[in-house]
């Protein structure tokens, strides 16, 4: 499976257009591909972060991305909701396909885009206002002003996150007033409210303790069944523990991709085996 | 053992405990002084002028007769002027800190133009206030004609403070952590909405800081006045933004000229800086007013 993916990749890269009928075929059997990269660089000023990129991610699955620390996995997950180009002077070429758009051109519209696609930080980063205007700010910007519509959208999107238990009778409260583990569950309600079709994870356990960080996985495994999920990481476990395909960069290139139970034990690439067994990184 | 015991001398402990005090002590000083100065200004003031404060001489019309005098004309002529002030330094001060730190900063040739602009800024804040009293004179009172009025007045003051205010106000926004614009950015805000519900409001309370000292700059304020050709002694009650005025500091600064012919004067003039203090203080208290009564909203 890991041979056909890395082809089919491949194939993509050289016929491009040809094949596209080919992989809708293949979709309809199998499952959508949501985000198709092709050939992606990008450059910070002068600095060459991602080299070629060429990666199809599946609808409805857990993907996470490792490599050690300045490989571009991140950069690489910010491209995907053009959160990168908040750093200036960042430019790209190649196209990256969201559901058969490239998001990458001009005529994309971010604000539409970020809307689809949700994105949940390294740090927890809550607003400085109460619980409920955290998670309602989504909903608020795109234009919902009815109390009871927000009211029924704060509901639901804690209960995705699995925290309304937690927080439900004090909704007014400062969100900062929580524990780091429970600001970022407010942070992935704050995500699940504007209702996206894909969530974007950004090393999001990294800043919490043991406890909270497998609250968040298995949250992460619940949401799986109605979200697609991309999540960065360093923590090869949870890579492990959570994921159904990782993807290995290094360098700003992608080494390997495929399933993680094959990627963890049986790497076809050097590099990769080194990684996985700890000899850097 | 040995580097114990080198470790343990006594000498060595009371030297730098004792080092330690003496700096608390001079920066305990430094703190006094600034209070002892600002007290013994204060008693001075209150002990030549309380006696005189009353009805009439808040509520009275100018007078040359140091006992029918009031400042009634004066506490209008500042208030009118704070009505240009305020609203002009904060739309353009805080507008021009939003463009410089958010919208002119991308790329390379942005940041530069920005710097530049930034440094030209920090310039202006040291320019003398009579400077600016001549800029008015020019553009306000001649060019534009309006005439000595409250408005030429007010804006001559706005532009006087307005570098104040924009420099505090680019420190109050540089000041909110990126990390919240990023997450209101990732949830499909446009740059406006991501100012105005999220950076705004978190830089407020600085900002409302700065706004504070820049309005007491341009209360106080009395050479670019002077310049302007602002009259002391004015005895009808200004009614408008296009009203001939005259404002507290000038009344000040006349009493205590003309203090020498009349010694009464300069107990007016206490008086009067009794009364421009007590503006002061209530225009900022409702500065700080609204300041607390927005960050409890979170």
């Amino acid at each position: 499976m890991s041979n056909t993916t890395k082809n089919k990749v491949n194939i993509n890269v050289k016929t491009n257009g040809v094949n596209e009928k080919i992989s809708e075929n293949n979709a309809e059997t199998k499952q959508n591909i949501i985000y198709n990269t092709q050939d992606l660089n990008l450059w910070y000023s002068e600095t060459h972060a991602l080299k070629d990129i060429n990666l199809e991610i599946l609808e409805n699955e857990v993907t996470a991305i490792i490599g050690p620390s300045g490989c571009g996995k991140s950069t690489y997950l910010k491209t995907l909701n053009r959160m990168v180009e908040l750093v200036p002077g960042v430019s790209t070429t190649g196209s990256i396909a969201y559901k058969g758009d490239n998001i990458l051109a001009k005529s994309t519209q971010v604000e539409d885009l970020r809307t689809k696609v949700g994105m949940v930080f390294q740090k927890p980063n809550p607003f400085p206002k109460s619980i409920y205007e955290n998670v309602a700010y989504g909903p608020k910007v795109h234009g919902i002003k009815k109390k009871a519509v927000l009211d029924e959208i704060v509901e639901k999107s804690l209960r995705g996150a699995a925290i309304w238990d937690e927080v439900k009778d004090r909704l007014n409260q400062n969100a900062y007033g929580l524990s780091g583990g429970q600001q970022q569950r407010i942070c992935i309600a704050r995500c699940l409210a504007i209702e996206p079709d894909v969530i974007l994870m950004d090393e999001p356990t990294s800043a919490l303790d043991p406890i909270s960080t497998l609250k968040v996985e298995d949250l992460i495994k619940e949401l799986k069944k109605n979200y697609t999920i991309i999540i960065v990481t360093h923590n090869m476990q949870q890579a492990a523990r959570i994921s159904d395909k990782t993807v290995f960069m290094l360098n700003g290139e992608v080494i390997e991709f495929t399933e993680t139970d094959k990627l963890f034990s049986n790497p076809k690439d050097k590099r990769t085996e080194d990684y996985i067994t700890g000899r850097f990184g | 053992m040995e580097s114990m015991e080198t470790i343990h001398e006594n000498n060595r402990m009371q030297s730098r405990v004792r080092k330690n005090n003496i700096w608390k002590s001079i920066f305990f000083l430094s703190t006094l002084f600034g209070l002892v100065v600002l007290a013994v200004l204060i008693i001075r003031v209150v002990f030549q002028g309380a006696a005189w404060i009353d009805m009439d001489f808040i509520t009275g019309r100018q007078s040359t007769s140091a006992d029918r005098a009031g400042i009634m004309g004066a506490i209008l002529g500042t208030l009118w002027v704070m009505v240009v002030v305020i609203p002009v330094t904060l739309i353009i001060g805080v507008g021009t800190a939003i463009y410089l730190e958010l919208y002119a900063k991308g790329g390379k040739k942005g940041s530069r133009f920005s710097s530049m602009i930034e440094t030209n800024i920090a310039n202006l804040a040291g320019v003398p206030s009579i400077v600016y009293g001549l800029l008015g004179l020019t553009v306000f009172v001649r060019l534009v004609d309006l005439g000595n009025v409250v408005l030429a007045g007010g804006l001559t003051l706005a532009l006087l403070v307005l570098p104040i205010l924009i420099v505090s106000s680019q420190e109050a926004i540089r000041a909110v952590p990126g990390y919240l614009a990023e997450a209101s950015y990732g949830m499909g805000a446009t740059k406006w909405q991501t100012i105005r519900r999220i950076i705004l409001p978190a830089a407020l309370p600085s900002i409302l800081t700065g706004a504070i000292l820049a309005l007491s700059r341009a209360i106080g304020e009395t050479a670019p006045l002077t310049v302007l050709g602002i009259p002391a002694l004015l005895i009808p009650f200004p009614e408008g933004l296009f009203d001939t005025f005259t404002a507290m500091p000038m009344q000040i600064y006349y009493w205590t000229i003309d203090s020498a012919l009349v010694a009464e004067y300069a107990n007016l003039a206490a008086a009067t800086i009794i009364i421009l203090l007590l503006i002061l203080f209530l225009l900022n208290s409702v500065a700080v007013f609204i300041r607390n009564k927005f960050q409890q909203r979170y």
